[in-house]
């Protein structure tokens, strides 16, 4: 497996707070790496550093062999990588399907298209691409309805619809399943395995050790701006100084 | 339904142009049927359908349109001037001439948003106002503002031989006068085509990406897209509408002043398309109709005439009605047009549409409790037809 996402020496401060503190982290290609740490451990402000909403002070962030500090989010997007947020983060004043529809719109046509003569009604194949989508993460019933109606739960799974229907390389996953009742957050982690066999591959940051232990296939411990430990689920819930600074914590 | 929708987009046009060019027929009831008004009714529709492609869309509110109808303005009387007394080239070059101008002010304006580009719109706006007052006098006559007269080259017409006999030239289409009905119908076919442009702009993926980035601006970015050039592309866009309206106003009646410029001129539009309902198809020209019909018909009512229609009354009461109802007439119809503009925004913040959408809504309720929704899915996005 080569790695696919590599941060190298990547620090951020805020003020006086040093939020990472030369984080170094491979992502190999395929699978599924979980970050979990203590809330303030700066989770998703390396999320952040990836993706082009923060500028790292130091450090690299190469995706799949190129650069991405000082990329433009539009263009971070087009190499590949997507990110899934924390509070959702959607069109609330439009469908669901339309939702859906932007980000496949978004991967067809690049960074910009001026068609303002082309017919929305003949997007046939974005439509259905959309649609199947929203199928897939079992919201296809609600299309029609304003994103900013439907609940929580289903605002996140409409945003990872949108997520893959970008057909990712890597997918950012922050707290995928925050704000979900059990029920659900199974119904998501089933979804995820699901995608896990198509190959795209994911990076979650999570608090539900659940929710991490069933998915992930390596996990990697922030605390206080550092990652304190890596290795196989197994790895880490043996190892005493995660126990320590986070499992011991809080009891999940 | 997706087979029928490019037929759709036909069939509102159709639909649209009759409702327009019957104005003179159905308009007659409010006394609003004479020529002046129907095209000023026309012009400001073309003028409005523009500025909703910008705010109604995207929701970037600019306060500086009316700098685009001046330069639309300005551009077609020089042409008059220098060319030929035939509007079409006037029309399509200040269209093209405000293009530009909404190019170089939209690529500085559209670094911010929210108020930040509201307030860089209307400073450009008033400098625009400002340079064509005073340094611009030899381009602009100054405060005269720009006039036909007859030593005017008219380089095109010299050649195909035109001559003037006595007083102005008079504009015209390929010999067509552009006064009274005619000139109305002329600005009914122009607003029918930009209504044609607008609703395709409206119903493409170009124009869902605007109203995506109405809807959340930051998200767009992280979807893959650039939101600058879309931005950047419908300023130009809206520009040269308010430039085609410009054009237009100078065709009819063939002079152009810096008033024209003004910001109360650019809040007017601001005014029409919220009162009407902004992001809305319809909207905007309904609200363009409300207002310029208030305009002519309130500020033309005076005492006599309130006298005359209250003459039923006692005499003590009929001079306190008409003292009261005075203050809203003549010279004071823009409190009338202001009461009429807090009551739209406060109880009805999508504007007449949100009305009419929700009497709509009521009959159909009423009608049948089994709505069958179609396919028509994509519409969400507050777009009535």
């Amino acid at each position: 497996m080569s790695s696919l996402l590599e941060i190298k020496g990547v620090n951020k401060s805020f003020g006086g707070l040093n939020a990472l503190s030369d984080i170094n982290l491979e992502i190999e290609d395929g699978g599924i790496h979980a970050i979990i740490g203590p809330n303030g451990a700066g989770k998703s402000t390396l999320l952040n550093c990836c993706i082009g909403r923060l500028i790292p002070d130091t450090g690299s962030v190469t995706f799949n062999g190129h650069n991405m500090v000082g990329l433009e989010p539009h263009d971070i997007n087009h190499a590949g990588m997507v990110r899934v947020f924390q509070t959702p983060e959607i069109f609330p004043s439009l469908s669901l399907l339309v939702n859906v529809m932007l980000p496949a719109f978004a991967q067809r046509d690049g960074v910009f298209k001026f068609n303002p003569f082309a017919d929305l009604y003949a997007e046939k194949d974005i439509r259905d691409r959309a649609m199947a989508e929203l199928e897939n993460v079992g919201l296809a019933h609600a299309y029609k309805e304003k994103a900013e109606t439907i609940s929580r739960g289903d605002k996140r799974r409409l945003e990872l619809a949108m997520g893959l229907v970008q057909k990712p390389k890597l997918l950012l996953l922050d707290e995928p399943t925050a704000g979900m009742a059990r029920h659900d957050t199974n119904r998501t982690i089933d979804l995820l395995l699901e995608i896990k066999k198509t190959g795209v591959t994911k990076v979650i940051i999570e608090h539900d050790m659940h929710v991490v232990f069933s998915l992930a296939d390596k996990i990697s411990v922030l605390a206080q701006g550092a990652i304190i430990a890596a290795g196989t689920p197994d790895e880490i819930k043996g190892n005493p100084v995660v126990i320590e600074a986070y499992l011991g914590g809080e009891s999940e | 339904m997706n087979k029928l929708s490019l037929r759709n987009n036909y069939v509102a046009t159709l639909l649209f142009a009759a409702v327009v060019l019957s104005a003179p027929i159905w308009l007659a009831p409010l006394g609003a049927n004479y020529p002046d008004l129907l095209q000023k009714f026309a012009i400001f529709g073309i003028f409005a359908l523009g500025y909703n492609l910008l705010f109604g869309a995207t929701g970037y509110l600019s306060f500086g349109h009316a700098a685009f109808l001046g330069i639309g303005s300005y551009t077609a009387v020089w042409c008059f001037k220098l060319f030929t007394m035939n509007i079409l080239p006037a029309v399509i070059m200040s269209t093209l001439v405000s293009g530009m101008f909404a190019l170089l002010i939209g690529y500085i304006c559209l670094r911010r948003s929210g108020i930040y580009f509201s307030i860089l719109t209307l400073a450009f706006a008033q400098m625009a106002y400002s340079l064509a007052y005073s340094v611009l006098t030899p381009i602009t006559n100054g405060e005269t503002g720009l006039q036909l007269t007859q030593q005017d080259p008219r380089y095109i017409d010299a050649i195909a031989g035109v001559v003037v006999q006595d007083g102005l030239p008079s504009t015209n289409l390929f010999g067509l006068s552009v006064n009274g009905y005619s000139g109305f119908y002329i600005c009914a076919v122009v607003l029918i085509l930009a209504f044609f442009v607008s609703l395709k702009i409206f119903r493409s993926p170009y124009g869902l990406k605007l109203a995506a980035i109405k809807s959340n601006q930051m998200r767009m970015q992280y979807t893959g897209f650039n939101t600058k050039p879309y931005l950047l592309s419908v300023f130009v866009i809206s520009g040269m509408f308010a430039g085609l309206a410009g054009g237009l106003l100078a065709a009819i009646d063939p002079l152009a002043g810096a008033e024209r410029m003004q910001w109360t001129a650019s809040g007017e539009i601001v005014l029409m398309t919220i009162l009407g309902g902004a992001g809305t198809l319809i909207g905007p020209l309904l609200g363009v109709v409300v207002i310029k019909y208030f305009e002519n018909i309130f500020s033309a009512i005076n005492e006599s005439v309130l006298h005359g229609i209250f003459s039923f009354l006692p005499d003590t009461l009929e001079n306190i009605v008409v003292s009261v109802t005075g203050l809203f007439v003549g010279e004071g119809w823009h409190l009338s047009l202001g009461l009429v503009f807090m009551l739209v925004v406060v109880f009805l913040p999508g504007g007449i549409m949100q009305a009419l959408s929700a009497i709509n809504q009521r009959i159909k309720q009423y009608k049948s409790g089994d709505s069958t929704p179609t396919e028509s899915d994509t519409d969400s996005k507050g777009e009535q037809q």
